[in-house]
């Protein structure tokens, strides 16, 4: 039996508005929620000048377990998440073996279990995400998986993507579709443009990542598959996304905090740090990813954390791995970067992406009594300075570091447990 | 200055300062001794991850006749064979104590990362497709030495310059010291964007070559075929190669130049190579003298861009 717990002193926002009260948390669930002051318990969490909301769920999180605990484990993955705000994550595939089979969406299942958050996973389209033979969808959907994509690359065979889409319209599942054309992005290190020409990095084009929006709009629509596109990052695939929902086709997509943050030009130190994938963009894609979160076309923001050991950034630039760190700041980024009012920003971390993972249930509802109490308290005013060592990610690939930050998560509280107090892990 | 990383990073009168210490190195070049004590006790070394003749040949040269140490390292033959990474093969040549690494590698961006793992200068001997500084004040030498300076000449760079390091130094260089720079390759094979680059491009050589003071022909790689970003070497050398009849309709006093080494036959015909207008010996000649300047500038006992009034011409040059 769990000790109950009030959060005190904050202003709850959830998808129904915003008011000052107080939250009683008892089992578990959410018990009270009052603005007369009188919920007593346990333990008292100060939520003052805090906005307490439902937890944040990620929908793009590289864990790394199995095969590079060097740069993460599901523990510590966990845990950053926490501290970033988020209560459920959902764990990318691309892991080594990958996640293609339920004897290893199992492991990825049992490692999340007890950790700092709720730990779901997707799992790949093709088997060994090699692009060639549909994995075990139906077994996998068993086991709870919701989500299937080969993130890390995406589907290069237009039939076989057309195949997997007709097979998860019988199972209700979506797919999710990291959209970069192999060939037109070979050898590509950043964005293709006036600084991959100036810096002499070869550049992958906009298009690499276009034509695969393109095609699998055109496939959604022969299907009726549901497809979420993973970081969109140009201002071509934003229209794209638009277009197909003028159509009324099943479609969603998630930008991430870098991609409406940074911009290609970062790449001019050469410093590996900013290397990504897709790549850091230029300022018109910047300003389209943005409008696209303020309108309503990108449904969500998903981080793309993805933990990489120190030794393998200190390469050249185009021989590192791409990835940036996302899950401790994506929270301060989007409260300060997107100009948004706080329950706008909330709900593209929370309430949004969790109804695209089918997890509303759990997460990212309302905060009224019986709910789960899957729920972040945020100063929305606290300035902090990314210090990339005090970082609960194994890793330090922030391209953040140094930087002052507005927004910090000071409690996290996964199923009624209090797992981030004060801005402190407690598992 | 500490390092020397890019073109793109000095001014005109940075350049002009080297081209002057230059001249000062090629006169001790033509000593009956050519050699002076200015790095006596400095130690430089060489950190090449791609191969290279002349580049390597001509800083070793350099560094001798500025009497430093020079300390050799072959990267086949070492521990980045191993699995070494970047970082731990920097930080275990600094250990051993030297004042400069020169630096060549097949990424770019490679001497500018290095420079935060070292406390001695770094020099950019090509990293990638970025920069080759060396080669672009060598070829300003050259063109000075040849044409009496650099200002107001109209130059074309015919060829790859998508993929060419001294392409994009010698860009920066020449428009710095104030020529007209002119790019001039089929479509495939200039950057994807040059924005920001104070150039024209041009797809046409037959239209630029009348008016130009300086034809840059750069190396036309064989790789480049199956990229398709040419249909084939022939057509590439029928539109874009230096041929006979295209050098006779350039002007008395053009000259001709390449970094070397040249396809002939394909970028430059045989006996265009072999005419008095063509510099590419000259330019390879100045490489030394270029070299010198340059690790005096870095590690000489002035340390940084001194003017040549300061330069202790007692003490390093007799």
């Amino acid at each position: 039996m769990s000790k109950s717990v009030v959060i005190r002193g904050g202003r709850v926002v959830d998808a129904y508005g915003e008011r000052a009260a107080d939250v009683l948390i008892d089992d578990g669930r959410i018990a009270a929620v009052s603005d007369r002051g009188d919920l007593t318990a346990d333990l008292v969490l100060d939520a003052g000048g805090c906005v307490v909301a439902p937890g944040l769920v990620d929908l793009h999180t590289h864990l790394r377990q199995p095969g590079k605990e060097e740069a993460e484990t599901i523990e510590t993955g966990a845990r950053a998440a926490a501290l970033g705000g988020f209560t459920c994550v959902l764990a990318m595939p691309n892991t080594s073996p990958p996640i293609d089979s339920a004897g290893v969406a199992r492991e990825v299942l049992e490692l999340g279990r007890g950790t700092c958050c709720d730990v779901r996973t997707s799992a790949a389209i093709t088997v060994g995400r090699q692009g060639t033979q549909l994995t075990p969808m139906a077994e996998l959907a068993g086991l709870g998986v919701r989500f299937f994509t080969d993130d890390g690359s995406g589907v290069q065979d237009g039939r076989l993507m057309r195949r997997a889409m007709e097979y998860a319209t019988g199972l209700g599942v979506t797919l999710a579709q990291h959209c970069e054309d192999d060939v037109l992005a070979a050898g590509g290190a950043m964005n293709e443009g006036a600084w991959s020409s100036r810096l002499g990095i070869p550049g992958q084009p906009a298009e690499a990542e276009e034509v695969m929006v393109m095609r699998d709009v055109a496939l959604a629509r022969l299907t009726g598959a549901r497809v979420h596109f993973q970081h969109l990052s140009t201002r071509r695939s934003v229209d794209l996304v638009a277009a197909a929902k003028a159509e009324g086709l099943p479609a969603t997509c998630e930008v991430t905090p870098h991609h409406f943050t940074l911009t290609d030009e970062r790449c001019s130190t050469y410093d590996p740090v900013f290397k990504v994938n897709p790549p850091l963009r230029t300022d018109d894609d910047v300003a389209a990813v943005r409008a696209g979160l303020a309108g309503g076309t990108v449904d969500c923001i998903a981080t793309d954390h993805a933990p990489h050991a120190p030794e393998t950034k200190e390469a050249p630039f185009d021989q590192a791995p791409p990835g940036m760190l996302g899950l401790e700041t994506a929270l301060a980024l989007a409260l300060t970067q997107l100009g948004l009012p706080i329950d706008q920003a909330l709900g593209l971390l929370s309430w949004r992406p969790s109804a695209i993972l089918g997890v509303a249930e759990v997460h990212g509802g309302p905060i009224e009594p019986g709910r789960r109490a899957n729920l972040c308290v945020v100063d929305p005013a606290a300035r902090w300075t990314v210090d990339p060592a005090a970082l609960a990610s194994r890793s330090r690939n922030t391209p953040y570091a140094g930087m002052t930050l507005t927004g910090r998560v000071r409690h996290t509280l996964l199923a009624g447990e209090p797992v981030v107090i004060d801005a402190e892990a407690q598992r | 200055m500490k390092h020397l990383l890019g073109i793109e990073d000095l001014d005109g009168d940075d350049i002009e300062h080297l081209l002057t210490l230059t001249d000062s190195f090629v006169e001790v070049g033509k000593r009956r001794m050519p050699k002076v004590p200015a790095l006596q006790g400095r130690t430089v070394t060489w950190l090449f991850y791609e191969d290279s003749t002349r580049t390597r040949l001509s800083f070793e040269q350099a560094a001798k006749r500025l009497s430093a140490d020079t300390l050799s390292f072959s990267v086949s033959a070492s521990s980045v064979k191993k699995g070494e990474s970047l970082r731990d093969t920097v930080e275990t040549i600094e250990a051993m104590g030297v004042d400069a690494i020169v630096v060549r590698h097949g990424s770019a961006g490679v001497p500018r990362q290095i420079t935060q793992w070292v406390s001695g200068s770094v020099i950019n001997a090509g990293d990638g497709w970025h920069e080759h500084p060396t080669q672009a004040l060598l070829d300003c030498f050259t063109i000075r030495e040849h044409l009496g300076g650099v200002g107001g000449l109209r130059i074309a760079i015919v060829g790859d310059v998508k993929h060419s390091r001294v392409a994009r130094s010698d860009a920066w260089a020449f428009t710095k010291l104030g020529a007209q720079v002119t790019l001039v390759a089929p479509p495939t094979l200039l950057p994807p964007s040059l924005d920001g680059w104070p150039v024209r491009a041009s797809h046409d050589l037959d239209a630029v070559l009348g008016d130009v003071d300086v034809v840059y022909l750069l190396r036309m790689q064989r790789e480049r075929m199956t990229e398709a970003l040419v249909p084939s070497l022939r057509e590439y050398t029928a539109c874009y190669g230096l041929t006979r009849r295209r050098v006779d309709r350039l002007g008395d006093k053009a000259i001709v130049m390449h970094p070397g080494p040249m396809n002939r036959g394909v970028e430059i015909a045989a006996d265009v190579a072999d005419l008095p207008r063509s510099v590419v010996v000259d330019q390879v000649r100045n490489g030394v003298a270029v070299r010198m300047a340059v690790l005096f500038d870095l590690l000489g006992s002035g340390r940084g861009l001194v003017t040549v009034a300061d330069q202790p011409q007692g003490s390093t040059l007799t």
